[in-house]
């Protein structure tokens, strides 16, 4: 991209339906399929006026039954086609796991790599929009345990825009996770904006002081919180790590060994999260660089409630990060 | 590239502190070349490596306390291009080395060369592994430094600040400071406790394992006090011999003839050795015992082994040692002559399966030929490892120490 290339305003929503239209236009081989994605334009209106664009082959309304037209989306890319599959949201990907754990993870290593899977699972996760416990948790934690599927979480326009394509050309199933709250984000991106690599986390600010090191939906947060604590003098790195399986834990550590802390953000529950693996690479990677144990900021422990305010005080926010990042650094900003 | 471990000096030894490394990474080593001083519960120990190459990285630095095994440096090997090329085998590397020792003594060795924790700290101090390191390069004592981190941590600011700040006791201006001596990771004091746990430990181990025999006789000692006058009287004083060094030679030579008395018991099977490197217990002025090996001593004159022996006698008091001489011992032999006992049944020191003692030379009335006549007798004893020899060999061990002793000239 050249650097006076035309900007254009748009937003993570228009960014995302410009990589699926593109993706369609691109490969005759790609269709999108899922519920709602045709004739109502998806849930989260991603596919809006693409049933009308590309046909009822290519947009294809499915049943409510995830496990089925999961496991279909598996069919036909072991078949050569190249689906995009969309569940609603990661609460109900669960009704899916099976297809997901057993069979699209699995079967390019059963069948001795003779079987690719080149498909990719879209879904909406997390909180901050009063959808209540059941629709409203963060899982892409629980993904990125699974050998054999990568797990990318798009935090910005241009990834928005960007990762689908790369993840198409992957043989291997790609789930991408979509925090429900960025679909409104508006902002300015290259008019030009295409592909991206999805295998290294990003430096999105960068600082001396300590590493925030988030992904998805808490990366706004993060970078807000950034933002205040530059104005107390504590200049703080914010790391992106836009894909969580496999992590790219050589750009984490690069980070910590510069600044010395780490602060981990995760709208995922602490226990047994993504962000205990990475405080646990840190300490294995990088202990000797460690100025003052790693902490995590991440959503309590209870299912998310409906409650705006109860809701609020659940998730991770900028005043949260601000508050832990001063606590820890006391009189060593 | 080859591992040079923490070597296991002796079967009581647990863990060494690194207290200097005589080499550096780019250094140029052969066998038994001197690299580190280690320092162990009973001394300091000078060890050797026993690989000829180029040391590539130093693992632990000075002043750490690992266990046995633990990697302390990588050595490129001779001849390796960075290549991967065989590890040599801990067999090849340390040829004597004994069983490690049992995890019997519980903490108790290890507890004792801790120095004894300061009353006013009842927490361990609280340091961030950063400060730990930034402290090491910019040798700044952490005890010194105050933390003002989470709970009063040490954190990297804290150690550059005591860094930043002015010595408390300035030297004066016109000497620059003395280099100071390198303290001994071990006080005196714990030193001295440490070598008693250690000996306990070992000879604990010792009676628990070992199925000791005793076996002793009397020596007529006139023709080897004879020969050793004469032969005496003919060397510079310098170069004079001791009884002693007859009686080691002799254990050397009886050792060749019945080999079950010299080696290791090591799981469950005797390891004979080949060459005889006697122990030679030495008491240490300031309390406790150790018994380093004077290597080949089948092999070496009479000459020889006296020049040995004064050379170890003093290093012992001087407290260093060299690895293998730790290590190695593949028999002992004690002499309680000088203490005025007439007989010792010593406690083998494990793994080995023999321990030689020898009591006074007394004049006492001795039959022979249908004669009395005063000769100068010794009491030559015999411990033995049932396990790895009999009475009936033990037996033919001490006549041989014996038979050996009439011919003092040939030894």
């Amino acid at each position: 991209m050249s650097p006076d290339a035309q900007k254009v305003k748009i937003t993570y929503r228009e960014a995302m339906r410009q990589a699926i239209r593109e993706a369609l236009i691109r490969d005759q081989r790609v269709f999108l399929m899922g519920e709602d994605v045709g004739a109502y334009g998806g849930c989260y209106a991603v596919s809006k006026g693409l049933l009308e664009e590309f046909g009822p082959d290519r947009i294809r309304d499915t049943p409510l039954s995830e496990s089925a037209f999961v496991g279909a989306g598996i069919g036909a890319a072991m078949n050569g086609m190249r689906p995009i599959v969309e569940i609603m949201t990661v609460n109900f990907s669960l009704l899916a796991l099976d297809q997901i754990v057993n069979n699209a993870a699995t079967i390019p290593h059963m069948s001795g790599g003779q079987i690719n899977i080149p498909l990719v699972i879209r879904m909406t996760t997390g909180a901050g929009r009063q959808l209540a416990a059941q629709h409203s948790h963060s899982l892409e934690g629980w993904y990125a345990h699974i050998a054999g599927i990568k797990v990318l979480a798009p935090a910005t326009l241009e990834d928005a825009r960007g990762m689908l394509w790369t993840a198409l050309e992957d043989p291997d199933p790609v789930l991408i996770f979509e925090h429900g709250t960025l679909y409104n984000m508006e902002g300015e991106m290259a008019a030009d904006a295409g592909a991206v690599e999805i295998s290294k986390a990003a430096v999105r600010r960068a600082g001396t002081d300590v590493s925030l090191i988030t992904y998805g939906g808490t990366l706004g947060k993060t970078l807000q919180a950034a933002e205040q604590l530059a104005a107390s003098g504590i200049d703080a790195e914010v790391v992106d790590l836009r894909s969580l399986r496999p992590l790219d834990t050589g750009t984490v550590l690069d980070s910590v060994t510069r600044t010395h802390r780490a602060v981990i953000i995760d709208e995922g529950w602490r226990s047994g999260s993504i962000s205990a693996e990475i405080s646990a690479r840190i300490m294995e990677g990088a202990f000797y660089e460690l100025d003052l144990p790693v902490e995590r900021i991440c959503s309590a422990e209870v299912p998310m409630p409906y409650a705006r305010h109860l809701e609020e005080a659940a998730l991770p926010q900028a005043s949260t990060i601000v508050a832990t990042v001063t606590g820890m650094m006391g009189d060593h900003g | 590239m080859a591992d040079f471990l923490m070597p296991s000096l002796g079967a009581d030894m647990e863990a060494g502190t690194v207290l200097q490394w005589l080499v550096k990474p780019g250094d140029a080593v052969k066998r038994g070349d001197i690299v580190a001083v280690v320092d162990t519960e009973k001394a300091t120990i000078e060890v050797e490596i026993f690989q000829t190459g180029v040391i590539q990285r130093i693992v632990v630095p000075e002043g750490e306390k690992v266990p046995v095994g633990t990697l302390l440096a990588v050595i490129a090997v001779q001849g390796e291009v960075a290549a991967a090329a065989p590890e040599a085998r801990p067999a090849e590397r340390t040829p004597m080395v004994p069983a490690p020792a049992p995890p019997i003594p519980p903490a108790a060795a290890r507890v004792a060369v801790k120095p004894a924790p300061a009353p006013a700290a009842p927490h361990r101090a609280r340091i961030s592994p950063l400060a730990m390191r930034v402290a090491m390069e910019l040798k700044v004592d952490l005890a010194t430094v105050k933390g003002t981190g989470p709970d009063g941590a040490i954190t990297k600011a804290d150690v550059e600040r005591a860094a930043k700040a002015p010595p408390p006791a300035p030297a004066p201006l016109e000497a620059p400071a003395p280099v100071a001596p390198r303290k001994p990771a071990v006080a005196p004091i714990d030193r001295r406790a440490a070598m008693r746990k250690a000996i306990a430990a070992a000879m604990a181990r010792s009676k628990r394992e070992i199925p000791h025999y005793y076996l002793g006789t009397h020596i007529d000692m006139s023709k080897a006090i004879g020969w050793l006058n004469a032969e005496n009287l003919k060397r510079p004083v310098t170069e004079r011999l001791l009884y002693s060094v007859l009686l080691l030679k002799a254990v050397a030579l009886a050792v060749h003839e019945i080999p079950e008395m010299n080696g290791f018991w090591i799981d469950g099977a005797f390891k004979p050795s080949e060459a005889v490197h006697a122990g030679v217990a030495i008491s240490i002025r300031q309390g406790g015992l150790i018994a380093p090996a004077i290597h080949d001593v089948e092999r070496k004159s009479l000459g020889e082994i006296m020049v040995s022996l004064s050379d170890l006698v003093k290093r012992v008091r001087a407290g260093v040692l060299r690895s293998s001489e730790i290590a190695d011992a593949t028999i002992t032999v004690t002499s309680l002559g000088d203490q005025g006992v007439e007989s010792v049944f010593g406690v083998i020191y494990p793994p080995q399966v023999a321990l030689v003692g020898f009591g006074k030379i007394l004049e006492r009335p001795w039959a022979s030929g249908g004669l009395v006549g005063a000769r100068p007798v010794m009491m030559a004893s015999l411990s033995g490892d049932h396990r790895a020899s009999d009475g009936h060999r033990g037996a033919l061990f001490l006549t041989a120490v014996e038979r050996l002793l009439q011919e003092p000239e040939k030894l």
